[in-house]
């Protein structure tokens, strides 16, 4: 059983949080190992495992990121994530930028930064996190619409579109964050989403 | 079902509670006298081990066998704690991953030290039920790790409980709230203890306690406020007293009794000041005493970076709920720390509402675990706590890097599966490093276990090995790895390389019988020899400061009733103590009055000594 089919909802990027929500409730109230705490240990572990699904399957539709890596990895026929590249690569369309901040990362690291260095790579950083928002908003607004809405032939490549946009958020959350850590700051906004 | 308590195990305090049937309400136990808190506390004497009030007696007579704050050390490493070592005046050691102490003539750990707190309260539960108890919830703070659980669990196993759930503090206060006054929103508990630092972001709905977020510092809390006052005020004698002290050859920093007491007198200190504008505080130290006028806005200044502190984690509660401070609408305050004023107006000021209190903040934890209690008993079907992990879990893959499976703030119970393979043709051994943790680098997370799973030799990239995590309603992790593509899958279940072995905690469950707490008759002994004790030094010490006040056949009398009370006190002999006692305060009736006189006159360089003899019992 799919996360979409745990809450009996069809396997589409847009829902609706209020009534996920209350599903999740219902199904939470039924699973949760609290009510099964007097029944035999096998089916407390059923229990248990159940709640697991259901928990899990809450977590990853509720937030929209989440939702759309869920959803790419179900129609690429994986149940798992795949291990592996904890780093991602950066896609084809910000290499030329990203060989820029690495080389001024590369020099932060090696010894303290001036003043000039810092403010330049917090302008960055802040440009990124800039870029970032956008793509997210990409992601849960246009792409979603688009993958929603395709039709048999046009669901490769509205597929394609949505895990290129994911690898390109990916990308830019381990950068920010090392931005912010050479900058000797906390990335806001970006570790929550990290996974 | 069975009875089950509810237990609150904290820093500075401990508590059990219970649900009373009738009323559907919690209540905390009291002692026999009355009292809700126990102090947690273990004396190491040679008599047994005395817990509480009674061991809180003995910090002062003997630091390095009277543990208190154990929860700090519970699940640490010793890099993870030696910095703060120096501020505890046990000896703490290196073991295996973990850490040991020294105490009463043997080693101990910490969820040994737990546990006889537990029994202490275990058996304060079955004195007030009359019937024996085996079941308990206990609550630890929302941020404490694997590691840290574990312990707390191994602690319940060691004093004889069947722990049935871990629950975690600030969500177990919002039980205790919305039991009483079940409201619907979104609630941020902030929870300042003794010596942790939570805070919890949750949506109560329809009797679903969902949390949303939490954050914390397992490291923050009352006791540090004590040590910056402590660190101040030790400034304050060397530069005011310099004199005195070479004169009467005293190094503070080096003597554990000395700053034990100061330790104790600057907690009370603080204490007065979150009622109080401005406070005295008085130690008598070798030939004199230290007075010290302290302000509120003194403590403030010096505890103000501290409180700021508990902000950053707030903040981040927030942003992965993805609320603004706007957004929440009601503010829970837990933990004795949060009646410092201070704590309270900044917190007032970060979510730009006045913060709730009605609850007693040293009972809402035990309350809240009695209700956790009551629902898994089964009285209690209409509320439902759902609550997260507060750190993310994951495995190390290649370059030292963490491969995240579940992320922090995760409903629990969750599992979560992923593939792994091989990087070596023929590898037949794969290592496994499970840890937890925020960052990014596996060096700076928490190692929570290694484990080998053996497979067959196939060529690199081949092996489909899957790793399945599993995270209880505790939040206690179990692994497992199975080799598929070999059809005869291997699991593995993790055990932990830090904590105590099944092993070990079964032969503390043994020992635990052998040496039990000292039993009434002895403890009752051991209190007689600490009032005689310290009847005994503040009387040496007003004789020495007022001995001409007196004639020479009072002096021969006092030391007479002195020498006796000193046989006495070696004696097992507890009614003999107290008369030996009682004879040495009659004896000195008319030193502390003419002391008394003496210091009004301002004869004497301190009036503390006539003091003590006048609070004196």
């Amino acid at each position: 059983m799919n996360f979409f089919e745990v809450f009996g909802l069809p396997r589409r990027l847009a829902i609706d949080v209020d009534e996920l929500q209350r599903r999740f409730y219902a199904l939470a109230r039924q699973t949760h190992p609290d009510f099964h705490q007097a029944a035999p240990p096998a089916e407390r572990v059923a229990a248990e495992e159940r709640a697991a699904v259901v928990n899990a399957a809450y977590r990853t539709l509720r937030d929209p990121l989440t939702r759309a890596e869920y959803l790419v990895r179900l129609e690429e026929g994986r149940t798992t994530r795949e291990g592996g590249e904890a780093r991602p690569a950066a896609p084809a369309s910000l290499l030329a930028e990203m060989f820029e901040i690495q080389e001024a990362l590369a020099e932060a690291k090696a010894g303290p930064l001036d003043e000039a260095g810092r403010a330049a790579l917090a302008a960055q950083r802040d440009a990124l996190q800039h870029r970032y928002a956008q793509e997210i908003d990409r992601v849960r607004g246009a792409l979603a619409a688009r993958w929603d809405a395709a039709t048999g032939a046009e669901r490769p490549a509205a597929l394609v579109a949505l895990k290129d946009a994911l690898a390109t958020l990916a990308y830019l959350r381990t950068v920010i964050t090392d931005l912010s850590d050479a900058l000797g700051e906390e990335a806001s906004g970006v570790a929550h989403h990290r996974h | 079902m069975s009875r089950i308590i509810g237990i609150d195990l904290g820093t500075t305090n401990s508590l059990v509670a219970y649900v009373d049937e009738a009323s559907g309400l919690p209540r905390v136990i009291p002692d026999d006298e009355g009292r809700a808190l126990l102090p947690s506390i273990v004396a190491f004497t040679p008599d047994g081990l005395v817990v509480g009030e009674a061991a809180r007696r003995q910090l002062a007579r003997r630091p390095a066998d009277t543990v208190y704050s154990i929860k700090r050390l519970m699940g640490r490493g010793y890099d993870d704690v030696k910095d703060e070592l120096r501020y505890l005046p046990f000896r703490v050691v290196p073991a295996d991953g973990t850490v040991k102490l020294v105490a009463g003539g043997r080693e101990v750990t910490p969820p040994e030290v737990s546990a006889a707190v537990l029994k202490a309260l275990k058996l304060r539960a079955e004195r007030h039920f009359g019937e024996p108890i085996e079941k308990a919830v206990i609550t630890v703070p929302a941020y404490f790790n694997d590691a840290q659980r574990q312990a707390t669990r191994d602690a319940g196993r060691i004093a004889g409980l069947d722990v049935v759930r871990i629950v975690n503090e600030p969500t177990a206060a919002s039980l205790a709230y919305g039991l009483q006054r079940l409201q619907q929103g979104v609630i941020a508990v902030y929870d300042l203890g003794g010596g942790t630092f939570d805070v919890s972001i949750l949506r109560v709905d329809d009797g679903v306690f969902e949390v949303l977020a939490t954050n914390g510092d397992t490291h923050l809390g009352g006791d540090d406020f004590d040590r910056v006052l402590v660190q101040w005020l030790l400034d304050d004698i060397q530069t005011r007293h310099h004199a005195e002290l070479a004169r009467d050859g005293l190094d503070l920093a080096g003597d554990a009794e000395i700053l034990q007491e100061l330790r104790l007198a600057a907690e009370a200190a603080k204490i007065r000041l979150s009622s109080e504008e401005r406070t005295t505080l008085t130690l008598p130290l070798g030939g004199f005493t230290y007075r010290r006028q302290l302000t509120r806005g003194d403590v403030d200044r010096l505890i103000e970076p501290l409180v700021t502190r508990t902000l950053g984690p707030c903040r981040r509660a927030l942003a992965d709920a993805g609320l603004q401070a706007a957004d929440i609408d009601q503010v829970v305050l837990v933990g004795g720390s949060t009646r410092v004023p201070l704590v309270r107006r900044r917190v007032e000021e970060l979510f730009g509402k006045t913060p709730h209190s009605q609850l007693n903040p040293d009972e809402v934890v035990a309350l809240g675990a009695a209700v956790q209690a009551y629902i898994l008993a089964g009285g209690i079907t209409s509320m439902l706590l759902l609550d997260v992990t507060p750190l993310s879990l994951g495995i190390e893959s290649l370059g030292g890097i963490v491969n995240v499976l579940i992320s922090r703030n995760t409903t629990i119970p969750t599992s979560a599966r992923e593939m792994f393979t091989t990087s070596v043709d023929g590898q037949t051994l794969v290592d496994l490093h499970v840890v937890q943790g925020e960052r990014e680098l596996v060096k700076d997370c928490r190692s929570l276990g290694r484990f080998e799973l053996r497979i067959d030799p196939m060529p690199a990239g081949m092996p489909k090995i899957e790793v399945t995590f599993l995270i209880d309603a505790n939040g206690i992790l179990q692994v497992q790895a199975k080799e598929q593509r070999s059809g005869k899958a291997a699991s593995i279940e993790v055990k932990p390389t830090y904590g105590l072995s099944e092993a070990e905690v079964e032969r503390m469950i043994e020992e635990s019988f052998t040496y039990a707490e000292a039993d009434v008759e002895t403890r009752l002994l051991i209190e007689a020899r600490n009032e005689a004790d310290t009847v005994l030094t503040h009387v040496t010490r007003a004789l020495r400061q007022g001995a001409t006040l007196v004639s020479a056949e009072e002096r021969v009398a006092i030391e007479t009733a002195l020498t006796a009370l000193r046989a006495a006190r070696d004696g097992v002999d507890r009614d003999r103590i107290h008369e030996a006692t009682t004879a040495v305060n009659r004896a000195t009736e008319r030193l502390a009055e003419a002391m008394m006189d003496a210091a009004l006159k301002g004869a004497l360089g301190s009036t503390r000594a006539a003091e003590l003899l006048k609070e004196r019992p």
